[in-house]
């Protein structure tokens, strides 16, 4: 099969996958789910309240259109209002994207780059104290609950000694740094340990190959293996890896945003949760779905076309 | 029987190791105190006094209470204690969740092939493409409040890596000669695929099983902040959650405590993991 048809073929896949993502949602909001008019209304609604609201929101509709409106929003992004703000919940994912990205992007950025360097200098001196410590300091970090980091830090570091702001956010370049300064070390510290376990992993894996083992034959320094031989094929898994984390900064750091009341999309989607606005949990849902179905297909299309080892099929 | 001889030589082979090494002989006996201290909360030999007032609200740890007191005056090691039975089932019963589905999905998706497989690999590409925590909260919208929600929330959701796994190494056994000898003698699908394969693959599952127990230890604490998770009896992350309004106040030691008899834990759990994946799987051999 050439690269084309395998590119096509998985591009047409994506359209089962998106079906399916909207039949679950639908499952558990439209069908499952208590009814949302009773959790509206309170449990002492009068019938009629209950047939009005039930009739504002959609809800007497044939559950076949109600799972084609899903299907819809997943391509036009047209969510309609949320029950609570009574907004237009596409409005609401616009003002949440930009302080979300201003939080996650620098904090993934520096967190992938930390991951990587440490990584190499673990597989540099592998099987040193220094690699058994750092391995053990990982694990340590990962072992730590997210909410503790962030309790502790905002405590200790904002409050106790007033090195950064409390919570807060601020529109527009460079206003908003001090707000995210803190909320994103805490995601560097929460992300390094499993960055650097897998990456190292990644390394060592390259490092006993038979190429490797070429390459100190003649004589090459071990420097030079890590760096343009090792690092070089590690790059595979590596983008693999780091790409497929892109869908997962859509929705943010919904605890770190929530904490630090970052006005995100992590903050809508908790308060939503809080205030049980199915609409904007359904929203944030698709969204987040389709993101993440677009993003494997890319790793997908990357790795064949990087990788010729990997076999059409 | 050969296969049986070789098995457990595997397994032998491994304990040995997993003695050899100190790091992770140490954790293996931290997690069997924390079970140890679970099943005794649970049968209410210990900690059963938790909810009894000790001292006026918020006193600091001192030698009579190490880890102090709470709002209301209960003993935070006494909670702690009680939140080990929490954590520990959470992690037991979530682990056990996952690997049913994951092993029967994967056995079957890898074993079958053809349609089955297809659907299986549909079934879980949409499952991914979900935020794990859209799934959780969803799942606790549907089943209310409580344990129960945690335990389902948790296991029906942490199913899919084990199952792409176990997946890929049944493909990779079900053409093997012992399988097709098994065949040879009359064995059907299922004895070939659960007696014969999966034994095989067991390593998978054990090295998963730290794994998966871990992460539901730490999930718990993120549904208590998200006032999904147990009602009405103390748990790390409930004990967690409480600090965020106590800090301000200068009281740390509630979070002190919950943070502390999780990280070793999970600590314990991750080094069992790592330990147990070098000595099982035969890939990683005298590397």
């Amino acid at each position: 099969m050439n690269i084309y048809a395998y590119i096509f073929r998985r591009l047409l896949y994506v359209i089962p996958v998106i079906l399916g993502v909207c039949a679950i949602i639908f499952l558990i909001f439209n069908v499952v789910a208590p009814d949302p008019a009773l959790i509206i209304l309170g449990k002492h609604a009068t019938a009629e309240q209950v047939v009005e609201i039930r009739q504002q929101l959609g809800l007497n509709k044939p559950m076949l259109s109600q799972y084609f409106d899903i299907v819809r929003s997943a391509f036009t992004f047209d969510f309609g209002r949320s029950w609570s703000t009574k907004q237009e919940i596409s409005e609401m994912i616009k003002a949440g994207a930009v302080p979300s990205a201003t939080l996650s992007f620098p904090a993934f950025f520096i967190s992938t780059i930390l991951g990587i360097s440490i990584s190499l200098l673990v597989a540099f001196y592998r099987g040193s104290m220094f690699d058994k410590v750092t391995v053990v300091g990982c694990v340590t970090l990962m072992s730590v609950s997210s909410l503790a980091y962030i309790l502790f830090g905002q405590w200790f570091f904002a409050y106790k000694l007033g090195w950064f702001e409390i919570s807060g956010y601020d529109y527009g370049f460079p206003y908003f740094i001090p707000y995210i300064l803190l909320p994103a070390i805490i995601w560097v510290m929460l992300s390094v340990g499993p960055d650097v376990r897998f990456y190292r992993t990644i390394m060592l894996d390259e490092i006993y190959q038979d190429y490797i083992r070429t390459a100190r034959a003649k004589g090459l320094s071990e420097r030079v293996i890590l760096f343009k031989h090792v690092l070089k094929n590690a790059m595979i898994p590596i983008i693999t890896y780091v790409v497929i984390q892109i869908p997962f900064l859509i929705l943010g750091a919904l605890l770190l945003e929530s904490f630090f009341s970052i006005p995100g999309l992590g903050s809508i989607t908790l308060n939503a949760i809080n205030s049980s606005d199915f609409p904007v949990i359904r929203a944030m849902t698709v969204l987040s779905a389709v993101a993440y179905i677009i993003f494997s297909v890319i790793t997908d299309v990357l790795y064949t076309l990087v990788d010729p080892r990997v076999r059409l099929s | 029987m050969s296969s049986n001889v070789q098995s457990k030589s595997l397994w032998r082979h491994a304990f040995e190791q997993l003695c050899k090494d100190k790091l992770a002989l140490t954790s293996l006996i931290i997690v069997a105190v924390y079970a140890v201290v679970a099943i005794l909360v649970a049968c209410g030999v210990l900690a059963s006094d938790w909810e009894k007032s000790v001292g006026p609200s918020y006193n600091p740890p001192s030698l009579e209470h190490p880890f102090g007191l709470d709002i209301f005056g209960m003993s935070v090691w006494a909670k702690t204690l009680k939140g080990t039975e929490v954590a520990m089932s959470v992690g037991l019963v979530t682990s056990l969740i996952s690997i049913t589905i994951g092993v029967t999905l994967g056995a079957l998706a890898g074993y079958f092939g053809g349609k089955i497989d297809e659907g299986i690999v549909w079934f879980y590409t949409t499952f991914t493409s979900i935020p794990y925590i859209m799934l959780v909260v969803a799942i606790a919208f549907i089943l209310g409040k409580g344990l129960m929600t945690v335990y389902l929330a948790l296991g029906l959701t942490s199913w899919v890596s084990l199952c792409r796994l176990i997946r890929g190494e049944v493909m990779r056994h079900k053409d093997r000669e012992y399988v097709q000898a098994a065949g040879a003698i009359g064995g059907g699908d299922m004895r070939k695929l659960f007696i014969h394969i999966l034994p095989n693959v067991l390593h998978i599952v054990i090295i998963n099983f730290s794994l998966s127990f871990q992460t539901a230890i730490k999930s718990e604490v993120i549904l208590s902040y998200l006032g999904l998770g147990v009602q009405g009896r103390p748990s790390w992350g409930i004990m967690i959650d409480d600090a965020k309004l106590e800090l301000a106040r200068g009281v740390w030691w509630q979070l002190a405590a919950a943070t502390l008899a999780m990280l070793i834990v999970v600590l314990a759990f991750n080094i069992l993991g790592d330990a147990l994946r070098d000595a099982l799987d035969p890939k990683l051999k005298g590397k």
